[in-house]
């Protein structure tokens, strides 16, 4: 029953699990290292106590995402080379040094200025530490930067020659390679998919504290500009995902046709299929809703545009279709539903009840979590859609994995699953703790050591009654 | 001069820079138990805490360099040491978590605190475990690695380990009691002086034990006129020992700590000579594993822009962190 977990679908389960558990971190962090930056930068600016409060409401849970992130991601370092031995080799030379750029240029910046902006406050002074804060949320963005150069390049390979033991080489220009045909779209979607990640579960946060006390005037702040986020993001996310589809659509046209569920081709428009259970024995969709010519419409801009199928893709080089069709569906769902959420804001600020429609305030609650289930469906769309291929067209996933017997890479699989889940399970315990946490005036920051007998380091609640008329505090009071 | 061999120093270095670093904060892991409950382990936590981060991130620089300088050698290194590696990924998660956790839980520290203190000697020992397994040789055919499940572990292997496990808590130690001041100063010293001669024992030992490997290493440090360039490494090796137990006994600053890096860092001489030029004893030299001329130096050109700058702001954020850690940790 279970012959098909061989060694090579052992390693790839892996491989998918280690990196999903790791994506979650960074969509967050890359968002929420910004948003720091947007506070303390208000902070400094305006000298309102708000935003220092704010913002060290929000670091606290940073530091635990982040550290989460870290060990997460050294993980992905070496399993490149513990797994997929043979793609490291064949790859090494053009990937390598983008991996190297990205070491390079953004982890040593995150983690060098990670301890002052989460200890130094009172070292460096104010600005000193802005700059920390503006290095960290940088390096997240640099680290996106590489990380989806190489991505792209294993989607649509650019610029490289091809070597006669069959290694791939780089080519005379390295512009071809960081900035392959798919990169910059790829780029767009998925750091807007991180920002509208954190926007969501700082409107969900916000929307908590509101529910039980809508005066809470820290809760209203988050939460305006999440809804903020969500009202201007979803749309040009929405643009740039549909950008993104036609560059696949142009550069592989099969993943489309998985995301589709077009295993027919259609000479004179296709249908978009807006729910249905794919069948890839019978090669056909069942119970299919469908909208005619619609998907020539999106994907070509003409009604009666014809577009091939699956039919004329050999069996061989056809990825998988059900896990792409849903995991497209569920993604495309979540965007709309954020969508919907950001109009319904705009809607209630003109109405002057952003803060008073705790309707708003559940479905912002329950959108909390959305947009990592988001990220994760597009990510499964964009890497199961690539299939068979790790290197789309050049090399096969199934020729890519290291000689390891399959016992190995169970044992190995299992063991990164249970403390996984224990210990990233923990964390984020941790972080709901702080977040059920009332955001107050004079919120501590990451703190701790021994400063009384019975210390509690950082996660002492502070006066519990919600002040309200913290607005007018000086700039520099309650610096920790 | 060869690019290749400019790209062995770089990661050769990288490596260094790693075992250093990140040595002495996965020494105070090791040495976690043995401090007091309380303001002793809060106070090592403080000292490490704002720059650990930057310390392991050596380890990505090591391991992504060795993968774009050097393809083969990372796609026959890591599946030959599959267990070790997943065994340290592993035992680093739960040293790194344990920063956060043990602050976040206070129920719950004891636990968090094994964590810490099992992570560090797990990484630690696998780490000296795949050096180990480096040296021995590892068989490669047709570009990938085809020795057996468990080539890792031997009797040298497991003595690197531990001789990584011991030099990383001499580290630790010596870094305490720059730190660190009064009562667990004087704890630190204790700790350093055993430390210190574990790590010289088992540092001899495993040179004795790699002139007996096998005869082209033996050949190295033995033979004339091999022996002029090799000699001098063990005598200064020698010399650094000697002044390190000195200093420990009486030092109050950082003195015993720089001299355990030199003696790292003479260690690893020792190495780099008993390798060259291998990158994978006995069949893959750094010529046979290197990438083209092409990643060479572009990546070239990045390290030299960026090395310059890591190296200002990681010793920057040295400096804001500098001296004694005291009783109000940092806030």
């Amino acid at each position: 029953m279970l012959d098909f977990l061989d060694a090579l679908m052992l390693a790839r389960i892996q491989f998918a699990f280690t990196v999903s558990f790791h994506f979650f971190f960074p969509a967050f962090s890359i968002g929420l290292a910004s948003y720091l930056m947007v506070l303390e930068g208000l902070w400094l600016k305006t000298g309102r106590q708000i935003y220092l409060d704010l913002f060290k409401y929000w670091l606290k849970i940073f530091a635990i995402a982040f550290a989460m992130g870290v060990v997460s991601g050294i993980v992905m370092s070496y399993q490149f080379g513990t797994n997929w031995s043979v793609f490291s080799d064949v790859a090494g030379p053009v990937i390598g040094p983008l991996m190297a750029y990205e070491v390079l240029t953004a982890f040593f910046l995150e983690a060098g200025f990670l301890g002052v902006m989460l200890f130094g406050m009172n070292k460096v002074g104010k600005k000193l530490h802005f700059a920390a804060t503006c290095m960290v949320a940088l390096g997240t963005f640099v680290s996106a930067f590489w990380i989806l150069s190489v991505n792209s390049w294993m989607q649509t390979p650019t610029g490289y020659e091809i070597a006669a033991n069959g290694q791939f080489l780089p080519g005379p220009s390295w512009w071809d390679i960081v900035f392959n045909p798919s990169f910059p779209y790829r780029l767009v979607h998925t750091v807007m998919a991180a920002y509208l990640t954190t926007a969501f579960v700082v409107g969900g946060v916000g929307a908590w504290h509101l529910l039980k006390d809508s005066t809470n005037l820290h809760a209203r702040k988050m939460f305006s500009m999440a809804m903020w986020m969500a009202a201007i993001v979803t749309p040009l996310q929405i643009f740039a995902g549909d950008m993104h589809g036609l560059n696949t659509l142009e550069h592989q046209p099969q993943k489309v046709m998985a995301m589709e569920g077009h295993f027919d081709s259609h000479p004179d428009g296709a249908p978009l299929i807006l729910f249905g259970i794919p069948d890839s024995e019978a090669k056909t969709v069942r119970y299919a809703i469908q909208i005619p010519k619609l998907s020539s419409l999106i994907l070509k801009h003409d009604l009666d545009a014809p577009m091939a199928g699956l039919d004329t893709i050999p069996d061989n080089e056809e990825p998988p279709v059900g896990v792409v069709f849903w995991s497209f569906r569920v993604m495309v769902g979540i965007g709309f539903a954020m969508l919907g959420i950001g109009m319904w804001s705009l809607f209630a600020r003109w109405r002057r009840k952003l803060y008073d429609w705790p309707w708003l305030h559940r479905a912002a609650l329950v959108m909390a979590p959305s947009g990592f289930v988001a990220v994760l469906a597009g990510w499964i769309t964009t890497e199961v859609g690539r299939q068979p291929y790790v290197i789309y067209g050049l090399l096969r996933t199934a020729d890519a994995a290291s000689p390891l017997d399959a016992p190995a890479v169970a044992a190995s699989l299992l063991a990164f699953i249970i403390v996984y889940f224990a210990v990233f399970g923990v964390g984020v315990w941790y972080i709901l703790r702080l977040m059920g946490k009332v955001p107050h005036v004079g919120e501590v920051g990451v703190k701790r050591g021994d400063t009384g007998p019975i210390r509690t380091a950082g996660i002492t609640p502070g006066p519990t009654q919600n002040p309200g008329h913290d607005e007018t505090l000086p700039a520099d009071k309650g610096d920790v | 001069m060869d690019l290749t061999v400019i790209w062995a120093f770089i990661i050769a270095f990288a490596v260094f820079a790693y075992v250093v670093m990140d040595g002495f904060d996965l020494g105070i892991g090791i040495l976690f138990p043995t401090l007091r409950v309380g303001q002793g382990r809060d106070r090592a936590m403080n000292s490490i805490a704002p720059v650990w981060d930057g310390n392991e991130t050596w380890l990505v620089l090591g391991g992504g360099g060795l993968f774009a300088a050097f393809p083969l050698a990372y796609a026959v290194v890591l599946p030959a040491t599959y267990p070790l590696i997943i065994a340290m990924l592993l035992g680093l998660v739960f040293r790194g978590v344990a920063f956060e956790y043990r602050w976040r839980d206070p129920a719950h520290r004891p636990f968090w605190d094994a964590a810490f203190f099992g992570g560090s000697l797990v990484a630690a020992m696998a780490q000296g475990m795949t050096l180990g397994a480096l040296l021995q040789g590892v068989e490669v055919v047709e570009r990938a690695y085809a020795g057996s499940w468990f080539d890792w572990l031997t009797p040298y292997t497991l003595l690197c380990g531990l001789g990584v496990v011991a030099g990383y808590a001499l580290l630790g130690s010596t870094w305490l009691i720059w730190k660190l001041d009064g009562g667990a100063q004087k704890h630190a010293r204790w700790l350093a002086l055993r430390a210190a001669i574990a790590t010289i024992v088992l540092m001899g030992a495993v040179s004795l034990y790699n002139i007996f490997l096998n005869a082209e290493y033996a050949e190295r440090w033995l033979t004339a006129p091999e022996i002029y360039f090799a000699a001098p490494v063990p005598i200064i090796t020698a010399i650094i020992a000697v002044s390190m137990l000195r200093a420990i006994g009486t030092d109050r600053n950082s003195k015993p700590f720089w001299l355990s890096i030199a003696l790292f860092l003479f260690g690893m001489l020792g190495l780099g000579v008993t390798m060259w030029p291998y990158v994978v004893p006995p069949g893959l030299t750094i010529w046979d594993a290197a990438a083209p001329e092409r990643s060479q130096i572009f990546m070239l050109v990045g390290v030299a822009i960026t090395m310059p700058l890591i190296i200002a702001y990681t010793a920057w954020a040295y400096w804001v962190f500098r001296g004694k850690v005291s009783d109000e940790g940092y806030h």
